[in-house]
C-alpha cells in the first residue's frame, strides 16, 4: 500500500471554527467583475451561415459558439459535455475544420460557414459516417455521438489517419464514456473505405 | 422465436442519435425560458453566516437569486426527501438551511434571462462561513468506522453469515496469502451534464425534463419535497446521455429548477457545470483486507474478507461488498466484516455494478497472488476452486456456465501459450503481461407494468415508464414485442421515459432487460387472449376450439400452434368484432422462488504491454467471455460488454477522484484531470457470449449492463504483475507505482 493513515491530513484546521470570506461561483473578484457588467449596448452583431442557412443575430459577446447553436438557433444536436474544451461533445465543423464550439465565442466567427450534425444528411440520406455509426453500434447513450461524427468528418477531410492506431490517436479529443471506442474506429474505417 | 430476438438488430433510436434529433433534458427550448446558475460552497463543513446576493441582483437580466433565506417553502421532514432507492438516513435537502455538509454543496441559484447573465451573476455572490473541522479521507476515518449492523435496511446488503471455522482453517492452511487492497473514489462522469428543464404550463402544472434513470422516482420525490399533487408534475427523460448509476436517485438540479419555476411561475432550466457534478454521488473509496488459505493442491479452505467503505455524515450508503468472495469460489470456511466510515462528503452511491468491481479487484488480485504462492496457473487455481453451489445461502445456481467462459475465453486469448514466470514475455522494448480474473454479478428481475395498444392496421405501441440510458432498452423492447406480436419491427413504437406511463422501477442493477422483456410477454399474452376471443367469433372460425395457450401471433395472424393451417388474420378478427384498437396493461412480478441463486458470470483475460524504462502501460488485448443467460440483441449486448471493459481499463489505470483533504475539496473535478479512457487507450477487445440456458424467467434473460466491468481491473493488475513482477494493490495503477 502506498497510502497510510499517518500520511493523511486529519482535517481542515487546528482551530475548529474560523471565519473567512470568500467569493463563491467562478471566483471572480467582485470589483473586477462589476466593471465587466454588460449592458444592452454591448451586444455584438454576428452573421454566419449554419448548415447552409444564413443567420444575423445580436448577441451577448460572452455567447459561445456552442450556446449560439443550442440556445439561439435551437440546433441542440451539438452537445455540451463539459463546456471547457475537454470532452469534444461540442465538435462542429467551421469552414470544414473540426473545432470545440464551447471554447470559442460566436462573435469570432462572423462570416464563417458552420456545419453541425443536423447539416450532414443530404436530401434525407444519411452521411456515410452516420450510417456507419448505426451499422457498427458506435454509440450507446448517443450524447457524444454528434461530436464524434463531426470530428470524424473533419478527420477524413484532414486525410492524416490511415491506420486504426492513427484513427484512435486523432479521435482522442472526443470522449465516449459509454466506451464505444472500438466500434467508433470500425465505423470510421467503414466510411474511409467508401470515400 | 425468430426473427428479431437474439439477432444483431441496429438500434431503433439510432437515426435520432446520429442526426442530432434525439433530445436530452436540457434541450427542450420554450419561449421565455429562464436560466439558473448554481452557486456552490467552498468549504466542506460548517454553516453560512452571510450570503450577499446584492451584486448579483443588480446585474441586468437577473430575475432572482434563491437561497435558503428567501426560498419558498419546502418539506421539513426526512420522509419527504426519501426517494425510492434512498439509503437509510437523512437525505440532503438543497437550499434548505445554512448548514454546509460537503464542499461544492449548492447554496444559491441565480436565475436570469440568459445563461451568460446567470453564470456571470453567480460569480458575484459572496459568502461568509463559520467553518468546522472536516474529515474527507477514508484512511483518517478508518479507525472510527463502525460495522454495518444487522439487521440493516435495505435487506440483503449486510455481509453473509460466516461459515465453518475460518480462523482455524487459516491457521492450519498449507499456503496463505493476506493483503490489503485499495480502490479510490470514482465518479460516473456521464457525457451529458446534469440538467433539468421545467416548463411552467399555463394551468400551473409542471413538465420536468430531467436527466434521470427513474422518471417516476423523480416525480414522487418532487411531490414529496414540494407538497405537489402527482397530477401536477410530469417527469420525462426520453433520452439520457449516460448515467451509470448517478441518475438512480433524484439529483439537486431538478429540485433547484422546480423551486425556481414555482417561485417565479416561469419555465426554468438548470444545468450543472462539469465540476459541480462532483457534488453528486460517487463510487465510495474502499479499503479491503483479504486472507486466503489453501491446501498445497490449490483447494481453497479459508476466506476472510474485511472491507471499509465510505458514506456521508447523513446517510448510510453501502452494498453487499464482501460476500462476493465466499460466493464465487468453493470454500468450506469463510467470514466477512464490513465497516462504514463517515466522511464530510456527499453520500456515495451506486456506480456501475456497485460493490463488485471493487470487491473483486481485491479477491481476484489475492487469488492471483495465491496462485503465485502455490506455483499454479491462475486459471487452473480457479478451476480447482470452482463452486457448483452458492455456499453463502447453501443453494444451487439457476444456471452457471462459468466453466465454459473459462474454456472459450482462454482459447480465444491463447492462454495456453502463457509463460507463467513474471518478466518472461517481451515484445521489443516492452514487457508483456497476461492476466486473468473472474467476474460475478446478480441476475435480477423487478415488478414492472407494460401497456400494449394494437391497432387493426397491424401496428402496436408498447409503453412503460422505464429509461434507456444507452443500454438499448428501446430496441430490445421493440424486438421482443415484434416477435411476440408477430409484427415487423418497424410497426412497433416504443414509449418510455415518461412518469405518466405504466410503472417501472429505476433503470439499474442490470434488471430492466429481464423485467421489461418478460413484462412485454405477459401483456402480449393478454392481447393474444383478446384477439383469440375475437377470432372465435369469426364465421366458421378455424380457431373455434383453440385454447389461449395453443395459439401464437405470427405474420399478422392468430395461428393454432398445433396446426399452422388453422389461423385468422388479426385484421379480420378485429374488423369482424368491430374493434379498432386493443389495449392491455399487465403487471409482471418476478418469481418469489429463493431456492436458487441467480447470477451472471464472466472470465476476463487481459494483455498489457509496458515500456520497461518509463512504465507506460497499454492494455493491448482483452477477451471477455460472458455467461449472461439469453442475449436479446447481440449487437447492443456486445456494446454493453465492450463499454464495461473500457470502464474496467479506466478503473485499473486511470480513474481516481483526488481530494485535497486540507480543503476537503475535489481537486480534479473535470473530465481532463479526472482521467477516463480515451480512444487511444483502447485497443483490441473481444466479447464472447457463451450459451447459457436459464429458466428463472420465461425469456431466460439475466441482464448484461454490469457484468462486463467486473473482473477487468484485476485481470489488468494481474497482467501488470506478470509483465513486471510488481504487485500493485492500490488503484489506479499509474506508472509511478511501477518504479521502485
Amino acid at each position: 500500500m502506498t497510502k497510510k493513515p499517518s500520511e493523511k491530513s486529519s482535517g481542515a484546521s487546528k482551530d475548529p471554527t474560523r471565519r473567512r470570506k470568500v467569493a463563491s461561483g467562478a471566483g471572480v473578484p467582485s470589483a473586477v467583475a462589476a466593471k465587466a457588467r454588460p449592458t444592452t449596448s454591448d451586444m455584438v452583431s454576428v452573421s454566419l451561415v449554419v448548415n447552409n442557412v444564413h443567420h444575423s443575430l445580436a448577441l451577448d459577446p460572452r455567447t459561445t459558439l456552442l450556446d449560439l447553436l443550442r440556445e439561439h438557433l435551437d440546433l441542440t444536436g451539438t452537445k455540451k459535455g463539459c463546456d471547457q474544451g475537454q470532452c469534444g461533445a461540442c465538435t462542429v465543423l467551421v469552414d470544414g475544420r473540426r473545432i470545440n464550439s464551447c471554447l470559442t465565442f460566436a462573435a469570432m466567427y462572423d462570416g464563417a460557414q458552420i456545419t453541425t450534425i443536423e447539416g450532414l444528411a443530404r436530401n434525407g440520406a444519411l452521411h456515410p459516417l452516420q450510417q456507419a455509426f448505426i451499422d457498427h453500434d458506435a454509440f450507446q447513450c448517443g450524447y457524444c455521438t454528434p461530436g464524434q461524427i463531426c470530428s470524424a468528418v473533419g478527420l477524413l477531410a484532414e486525410g492524416r489517419a490511415k491506420t486504426a492506431d492513427e484513427i484512435r490517436e486523432l479521435m482522442s479529443g472526443n470522449i465516449c464514456r459509454c466506451g464505444a471506442y472500438t466500434n467508433i474506429v470500425a465505423a470510421i474505417q467503414q466510411a474511409m473505405g467508401q470515400s | 422465436m425468430a426473427p428479431y430476438i437474439g439477432t444483431a438488430t441496429s438500434r431503433i433510436d439510432g437515426i435520432a442519435k446520429v442526426t442530432g434529433a434525439a433530445k436530452y433534458a436540457a434541450e427542450f427550448n420554450v419561449p421565455g425560458l429562464l436560466h439558473g446558475s448554481v452557486v456552490t460552497s467552498t468549504i466542506a463543513k460548517g454553516r453560512i453566516t452571510r450570503l450577499d446576493t446584492s451584486a448579483a441582483m443588480r446585474v441586468k437580466g437577473v430575475i432572482d437569486v434563491l437561497t435558503h433565506e428567501n426560498r419558498p417553502p419546502m418539506a421539513d421532514n426526512d420522509q419527504a426527501y426519501k426517494d425510492d432507492v434512498a439509503p437509510p438516513g437523512s437525505p440532503f435537502r438543497p437550499l434548505y438551511d445554512d448548514k454546509i455538509k460537503f464542499n461544492l454543496q449548492p447554496i444559491a441559484l441565480v436565475v436570469a434571462e440568459t445563461s451568460e447573465v446567470a453564470r456571470f451573476a453567480a460569480s458575484l455572490v459572496t459568502v461568509e462561513y463559520e467553518e468546522v473541522a472536516h474529515v474527507t479521507d477514508i484512511f483518517a476515518a478508518r479507525d472510527a468506522a463502525v460495522p454495518i449492523k444487522p439487521p440493516a435496511s435495505p435487506v440483503g446488503f449486510t455481509p453473509p453469515k460466516a461459515r465453518g471455522q475460518p480462523n482455524r482453517a487459516l491457521a492450519r492452511a498449507a499456503v496463505r496469502h493476506e493483503g490489503e487492497y485499495y480502490v479510490p473514489i470514482e465518479h460516473h462522469n456521464p457525457m451529458e451534464l446534469y440538467g433539468a428543464t421545467v416548463i411552467h404550463e399555463s394551468d400551473g402544472k409542471l413538465t420536468v425534463y430531467d436527466k434521470t434513470q427513474g422518471v417516476q422516482n423523480v416525480q414522487r420525490y418532487l411531490c414529496g419535497v414540494f407538497g405537489m399533487k402527482p397530477e401536477g408534475v410530469r417527469v420525462l427523460s426520453p433520452f439520457v446521455g449516460g448515467a451509470f448509476g448517478s441518475g438512480l436517485r433524484p439529483q439537486f438540479e431538478a429540485v433547484l429548477a422546480v423551486l425556481a419555476a414555482r417561485a417565479l411561475e416561469r419555465s426554468v432550466r438548470v444545468v450543472l457545470t462539469r465540476p459541480q457534478m462532483y457534488a453528486l454521488g460517487y463510487r465510495p473509496a474502499m479499503v479491503q483486507r483479504i486472507a486466503l488459505g489453501a491446501d498445497a493442491d490449490g483447494t481453497l479452505d479459508a476466506i476472510a474478507h474485511d472491507a471499509v467503505t465510505a458514506t456521508s455524515q447523513f446517510e448510510e450508503y453501502f452494498r453487499q461488498e464482501t460476500g462476493w468472495s465466499g460466493l464465487l469460489y468453493k470454500c468450506a470456511n469463510a467470514k466477512y466484516e464490513h465497516k462504514l466510515a463517515r466522511l464530510d462528503l456527499p453520500t456515495s452511491c451506486d456506480m456501475r455494478a456497485p460493490s463488485a468491481p471493487t470487491a473483486l479487484f481485491a479477491l481476484e488480485s489475492a487469488m492471483d497472488e495465491l496462485a503465485v504462492a502455490l506455483e499454479l496457473d491462475p486459471l487452473e487455481l480457479r478451476l480447482r476452486c470452482y463452486s457448483e453451489r452458492d455456499q453463502n445461502h447453501d443453494r444451487p445456481f439457476s444456471s452457471k456456465a462459468l466453466r465454459e467462459c473459462y474454456r472459450q475465453g482462454a482459447e480465444a486469448f491463447g492462454w495456453n501459450k502463457r509463460n507463467g514466470a513474471p518478466r518472461s514475455m517481451r515484445d521489443g522494448s516492452e514487457l508483456v503481461g497476461w492476466g486473468m480474473a473472474t467476474g460475478i454479478w446478480e441476475a435480477l428481475q423487478m415488478p414492472i407494468t407494460v401497456r400494449i395498444a394494437l391497432t387493426a392496421n397491424g401496428s402496436a405501441e408498447v409503453a412503460c415508464a422505464t429509461s434507456d440510458i444507452g443500454t438499448g432498452t428501446y430496441t430490445i423492447m421493440a424486438q421482443v414485442a415484434a416477435d411476440m406480436l408477430g409484427l415487423p419491427l418497424e410497426n412497433i413504437s416504443i414509449k418510455l421515459g415518461d412518469s405518466t406511463l405504466p410503472n417501472s422501477p429505476v433503470e439499474g442493477g442490470s434488471w430492466i432487460a429481464a423485467s421489461v422483456s418478460n413484462g412485454i410477454a405477459t401483456t402480449v399474452a393478454a392481447v393474444r387472449n383478446e384477439l383469440l376471443e375475437l377470432a372465435k367469433k369469426v364465421p366458421n372460425s378455424p380457431l373455434a376450439n383453440a385454447a389461449p395457450d395453443e395459439v401464437k401471433l405470427a405474420d399478422g395472424m392468430i395461428v393454432d400452434e398445433r396446426d399452422g393451417s388453422r389461423s385468422v388474420s388479426i385484421a379480420d378478427a378485429m374488423r369482424h368484432g368491430g374493434v379498432e384498437r386493443i389495449e392491455q396493461e399487465e403487471t409482471t412480478n418476478p418469481t418469489a422462488d429463493d431456492s436458487r441463486a441467480r447470477n451472471t458470470h464472466s472470465a476476463v483475460f487481459a494483455e498489457v504491454k509496458i515500456d520497461e524504462e518509463i512504465g507506460v502501460i497499454r492494455v493491448t488485448r482483452v477477451v471477455s467471455a460472458i455467461a449472461g443467460g439469453r442475449v436479446l440483441n447481440t449487437k447492443t449486448a456486445s456494446s454493453q460488454i465492450l463499454g464495461s471493459v473500457v470502464w474496467g481499463i479506466g478503473m485499473a489505470l486511470h480513474e481516481e477522484t483526488l481530494i485535497d483533504h486540507k480543503l476537503g475539496r475535489v481537486m480534479n473535478a473535470n473530465i481532463a484531470e479526472y482521467h477516463v479512457p480515451v480512444n487511444a487507450d483502447v485497443h483490441d477487445i473481444k466479447v464472447i457470449f457463451v450459451h447459457e440456458h436459464d429458466d428463472s424467467n420465461p425469456l431466460g434473460v439475466k441482464g448484461l449492463g454490469e457484468i462486463g466491468i467486473i473482473g477487468v481491473a484485476p485481470a489488468i493488475a494481474n497482467a501488470v504483475y506478470h509483465a513486471t513482477g510488481k504487485r500493485v494493490r492500490d488503484l489506479p495503477i499509474t506508472l509511478d507505482k511501477l518504479h521502485p
